[in-house]
């Protein structure tokens, strides 16, 4: 196939999981920061929400130091200056999928045409919390739809592969900047175990990959903050967790190298990462450091991004 | 204004044979299933459709063109002589273009004037002496005829460069198939959805000799903004060959290689829908970001074929439309089976004299005008219109021809008031391989919706419909 189509899906499915993942941060931080203080509430949550959108910078860049809840929220959902907000992550979504409109089954394009139009409706001036609840579940809505429509209408060949490498690609990122983010409310040392200050720390965690109620049939436990970094890290059962989605990757892009009779730099990486999550065990990774571990991670994950980038897509 | 041709009804009430089966069956459907129908159809083409949008820069434009679910309908013996005429038409313009960029024949002996070509924009000077594969140059021809009697059709205007509007002809029959089924078992209707895969193998069999024996074929679109794409993209789909756009395509040593995922891959023939100015900017425009740098280097070398050829844009003007029927004599020694409307050409003052006289009769043209704009339509245009069309003339005749306001035929279309006559065009669709013509019998019917108008074009509320060729059982 066309490098540019394979692009174009690869990215179309990044994006589309982009703004599902904005939209969980949102939704956590404004939970988080309505809690009064004493359980941890606290107007540091937006700058967090900032930190894991990847977006601080580009923040700094349009409102300086003003990080209320208002601006971030713009920010993140609908600000035409965020190359990645919601917003965004919508219109480049449409873009792609016109370009590759034959690659597309009917059933994504609708999915993908219609959200885009439905985007229009919400505005971003004076927007009620409600309306605000609203448009995030709309979100999380669409990107189901995508996905499923994506899962059940799609040929299993290259087009889908990529666009399912693309997906789990940004899944591991937005997991693994959120364990970056929060990593030290998870530290041994930092741990008050039973305090409602942390707790509800750990739960925004899980929420934000909408794994609270998962937590518990994983583990028939309280939540504890090294079943938190264990289920979002190792856990191969979690959907969201770095192992299933390397899983994931290994197995489209070998599904990829099957295809075309050949194997590359991008099948050998992925194998490597999963191998180093299948061998790790919790205990060894808070002893070199948590924050190291996602902080290499993340950077192979990157690194992947442009090998399947150089392999395939240019 | 004479009064017009009735495609269904003849001027003494009876229905002509063709239309017998429909006129019954209009006169038993009620109004309003028609309407219902009617409504199904815009909604499936809102659906599919939905990508014929325009898109402005903030807001999505909605530009469906609106569908006649009311078939046009011509008989088997008249499509003959019609697909006969189109056949002849299109090997002139073949052989004319391969001799303007060769021996220039046409022009020693006089019967072309020699400015219409060198002073013509759309002429290619890169094109001189280069061979093109199997000497075609027009593979895709879009050729507008009108009708104004039982026997009478004549060709409006020549389209040689990249003709659009097939997407429709093959998407209005679905929509009529899948409303009108009992239509179609009443009428032996001869179908057009092989155009696709005639299409294809026209453009295999277009492969320069240096090619592999499967000759890769691809679509080249300017992108998602042009209005057209859904139509690329439709075509791509159905001829099962990739839609590139030109940073898809690079070229290595004269040969034309598209980036795929598994590397790069010869390309033999390109279908193109970009014009000559934008598909390499080392040969035209240099600022155009939509082409191929060395794309002509490749075509010169021989090594892909571009459909269609470079430079065939000399062809196709309305000053040299007033030629085409000497030039049909010139190269195939035989008379036009199609007429030309008659055509005064203002460059030459005798004809200037007479259309300066006659201007609230005749339609002003400008040569290289398109889509019906810039132009002059003499009996319906006020005073102040006709000076301002005299100045023009007066300023710049070279840019002009004029032709008598045509009774372009009628046929009974579906509007507010009920069934109405509405004059029609219509657009064949002429495919020319290396080893044949082939030609879908129907095209694109066009249809000027408003009571009287004779502009069918889409930009100023023109519609479509589908066109039905009967076959005798």
């Amino acid at each position: 196939m066309l490098s540019r189509t394979a692009d174009n899906l690869y990215w179309l499915s990044r994006y589309m999981e982009r703004a599902d993942c904005l939209a969980r941060i949102l939704d956590v931080t404004q939970r988080l920061a309505q809690l009064p203080a004493a359980y941890g509430g606290s107007t540091n949550e937006w700058r967090s929400a900032l930190l894991t959108a990847g977006c601080a910078e580009q923040f700094k860049a349009v409102y300086g130091d003003d990080i209320s809840e208002q601006n971030v929220i713009t920010f993140l959902a609908f600000s035409p200056e965020n190359p990645s907000s919601i917003r965004n992550c919508f219109e480049i979504a449409r873009t792609n999928a016109r370009s590759v409109r034959t690659a597309l089954t009917m059933e994504m394009w609708e999915t993908i045409n219609s959200s885009w139009l439905e985007l229009k409706r919400y505005s971003t001036k004076n927007m009620t919390r409600e309306e605000l609840a609203r448009f995030m579940s709309f979100v999380k809505e669409t990107s189901l739809r995508f996905d499923g429509a994506a899962y059940r209408t799609m040929l299993r060949n290259d087009a889908f592969w990529f666009s399912r490498v693309g997906m789990y690609v940004e899944r591991a990122d937005n997991t693994a900047r959120i364990l970056d983010v929060k990593y030290h409310v998870l530290l041994p040392d930092s741990e008050h175990i039973g305090g409602p200050l942390d707790y509800f720390q750990w739960a925004s965690i899980l929420r934000s990959v909408s794994a609270l109620t998962s937590f518990h049939w994983v583990y028939r436990e309280s939540v504890k903050p090294w079943l938190v970094a264990d289920l979002l890290i190792l856990n191969a059962q979690m959907p969201r967790s770095l192992t299933s989605c390397y899983q994931n990757i290994t197995r489209y892009l070998d599904d990829i190298a099957a295809y075309y009779g050949r194997q590359g730099g991008s099948q050998r990486l992925a194998r490597s990462t999963l191998t180093r999550l299948g061998n790790s065990r919790m205990e060894d990774i808070f002893q070199t450091g948590l924050h190291e571990y996602i902080d290499t991670f993340v950077t192979e994950n990157n690194r992947l991004g442009s090998i399947v980038n150089e392999q395939y897509l240019l | 204004m004479s009064v017009a041709f009735d495609e269904m009804t003849n001027a003494d009430g009876s229905i002509r044979p063709a239309y017998a089966a429909l006129s019954r069956w209009l006169s038993n459907v009620p109004p309003d299933v028609l309407d219902y129908r009617r409504r199904e159809a815009e909604f499936i083409f809102r659906r599919i459709g939905i990508t014929f949008a325009v898109y402005g820069e903030s807001d999505a434009q909605e530009r469906l063109i609106p569908f006649d679910i009311i078939p046009r309908i011509l008989t088997g013996g008249e499509w003959r002589r019609l697909s006969l005429g189109l056949e002849q038409r299109t090997k002139a313009l073949n052989l004319y273009l391969k001799d303007i960029y060769s021996r220039r024949e046409i022009l020693k002996a006089g019967v072309v004037p020699e400015d219409l070509v060198y002073q013509n924009p759309a002429f290619r000077p890169e094109m001189n002496g280069q061979k093109v594969p199997h000497d075609l140059y027009v593979h895709i021809a879009g050729i507008d005829v009108v009708r104004v009697d039982a026997d009478t059709f004549y060709v409006l205007e020549d389209n040689a460069r990249t003709p659009s509007g097939v997407s429709y002809m093959l998407e209005n029959r679905e929509i009529m198939m899948r409303l009108f089924p009992e239509l179609f078992a009443e009428n032996r209707v001869a179908p057009v959805e092989n155009y696709t895969d005639e299409l294809l193998a026209t453009l295999k069999s277009l492969a320069p000799g240096t090619s592999n024996s499967d000759p890769a074929v691809v679509v080249l679109t300017p992108g998602i903004y042009n209005s057209a794409y859904y139509e690329h993209s439709f075509l791509a789909d159905k001829l099962g060959v990739e839609l590139v756009e030109g940073r898809d395509l690079f070229v290595r040593n004269d040969i034309v290689y598209m980036r795929t995922t598994e590397g790069p891959r010869r390309v033999d023939v390109i279908y193109r829908r970009l014009d000559d100015d934008f598909i390499d900017p080392l040969a035209f425009r240099p600022d155009s970001a939509l082409g191929v740098p060395g794309l002509m280097s490749a075509y010169n070398a021989g090594n892909v074929t571009l459909t269609n050829a470079v430079g065939t844009g000399v062809a196709d003007d309305k000053a040299v439309y007033s030629y085409m029927p000497d030039i049909i004599r010139f190269y195939l020694g035989e008379e036009p089976l199609l007429k030309n409307v008659p055509t005064w050409r203002c460059r030459e003052p005798d004809h200037l004299k007479y259309v300066l006289d006659h201007l609230n009769e005749l339609v002003v043209k400008e040569v290289h005008g398109s889509g019906g704009y810039g132009m002059l339509i003499g009996p319906r245009a006020d005073k102040a219109q006709i000076e301002l069309f005299r100045a023009k003339l007066k300023q710049d005749p070279n840019n002009f021809i004029a032709q008598p306001t045509l009774a372009l035929s009628t046929c009974p279309t579906f509007v507010e008031e009920g069934i109405a006559p509405r004059h029609v065009d219509l657009r064949p669709f002429v495919l020319t391989g290396s080893d044949k013509v082939r030609i879908v019998p129907g095209g694109l019917t066009r249809v000027a919706l408003e009571a009287g108008s004779l502009v069918v074009n889409s930009s100023q509320g023109g519609g479509t419909k589908d066109t039905w060729v009967l076959e005798e059982s």
